[in-house]
């Protein structure tokens, strides 16, 4: 389960995210939504992925990665 | 009575002269029943002037985030406390993205980096990027690496960089206060040395920076006595973490009339749509500046933010019967 906004890296538990939400439509995540490190993010005029240095990679068709890639 | 849009019809759309400061501000300052007008007065003179193609291009950042510079609408400056992490694009991707751009009829692949101006490593990543784009993909390659020496501009024609961007921003009058880094003197040597070396001038600028409606004008006469090939048009998308991150985005009508205006002014220039339309107008506005002035999209993503589908624009130019620019017709 996510436990952290992955657009401002606030807690989910806290405060409305609503905000954050919609803004992710025009945005690719920047938190870890696991453990809140920002993530380096590569934006590609198709698409984007994003990878937390402990969690993994994701992308927007790709479910996080187990394996840290 | 005769207003600027009467006098803009002589001047702009019979003889290709775009109007003065006066003349853009008046148009800036039109009321909102005089927008319609302005832009199908604007849309006229993009058909006379330009003709209906529209230019396409895709983005992609070679080298993210981390940038020296504080100017304050960007996230990719280190020097605030903005989530976008340094990273650096590899090869192989860049030469995805390009043919991601080649596949939507794109003839224009810009590759920017977040410099103040390119070290040794990046001119080498630029080598090596260009010269695999051109191996695999057909498509004219832009850049858009910051303040450059004499001898990096060479090297841009050289490995055949066709068009380099560098934006101006803002009015010259309001530039210190959203950079203090460096000068808007400094940019525009760039684009002297970029002009001078034969490469196409593409050089634009964010609007939403809290620049008044006299700046607005004074810059859109900036960029006409610069006279670049092509004119890029922000608006402001505001960051989280920037300076300016709380600033509410500009309000749809005043863009379309800035976008009108930007034509009239500039009558012969390539006109594209660049960040933040999406915020700022949403589709209907998207629309309302194809017919307004604008002659070119980037389509797909940004650098740091996303786009809508490069489907649904291509759709859009399509159901307006504004065709896309060919290569062949750029080469
Ligand atoms: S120089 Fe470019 S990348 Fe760097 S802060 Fe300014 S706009 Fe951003
Ligand atoms: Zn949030
Ligand atoms: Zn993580």
């Amino acid at each position: 389960m996510a436990s952290w906004c992955d657009r401002c890296g606030g807690a989910l538990a806290d405060g409305d995210h609503t905000r954050c939400t919609a803004a992710r439509a025009l945005e690719p995540p920047r938190f870890c939504p696991d453990c809140r490190r920002r993530m380096k993010v590569q934006v590609l005029p198709s698409g984007w992925s994003a990878s937390c240095a402990v969690h993994g990679r994701t992308g927007p068709d790709q479910p996080r990665s187990a394996t840290g890639r | 009575m005769r207003d600027v849009l009467d006098h803009a019809h002589d001047r702009v759309l019979d003889h290709g002269t775009g109007l003065d400061e006066a003349g853009v501000l008046a148009v800036l300052r039109l009321p909102d029943d005089r927008l319609p007008a302005a832009l199908q007065l604007a849309h006229e003179v993009r058909m006379r002037w330009c003709g209906p193609e529209v230019e396409v291009e895709g983005i992609v950042s070679l080298k993210t985030g981390g940038c020296p510079e504080d100017c304050h609408f960007c996230s990719q400056s280190g020097l605030f406390s903005s989530p976008v992490r340094s990273v650096w694009l590899d090869i192989p991707s860049l030469v995805a993205a390009a043919e991601q751009t080649a596949a939507t009829g794109a003839t224009e692949f810009c590759i920017v980096a977040a410099v103040r101006g390119p070290d040794d490593k990046l001119m080498a990543q630029l080598r090596e990027g260009v010269a695999a784009i051109r191996e695999a993909v057909d498509i004219q390659v832009a850049a858009s690496l910051g303040m450059l020496t004499q001898a990096q501009v060479d090297e841009l024609v050289a490995i055949g960089v066709h068009r380099y961007n560098h934006n101006l921003e803002t009015a010259r009058s309001y530039f210190p206060q959203v950079v203090t880094t460096h000068t808007w003197q400094e940019r525009w040597d760039t684009l002297s040395m970029v002009r001078a070396s034969g490469m196409e001038v593409c050089c634009g600028g964010i609007l939403g920076l809290g620049e008044s409606p006299a700046q607005r004008a004074e810059f859109a006469c900036q960029l006409a006595a610069l006279d670049p090939h092509e004119v890029p048009l922000n608006f402001l998308n505001p960051r989280p973490g920037t300076p300016l991150g709380d600033r509410a985005p500009v309000p749809a009508r005043d863009a379309l009339r800035a976008i009108a205006a930007y034509r009239l002014a500039l009558p012969r220039t390539i006109l594209r749509y660049a960040g933040g339309r999406e915020i700022t107008l949403g589709d209907l506005g998207t629309r309302d500046g194809l017919l307004g002035g604008v002659n070119a999209v980037i389509v797909g993503n940004y650098l740091t933010t996303l786009g809508r589908p490069a489907a649904d624009d291509l759709a859009l130019l399509d159901e307006l019967q504004l065709p896309v620019k060919a290569l062949s017709a750029t080469l």
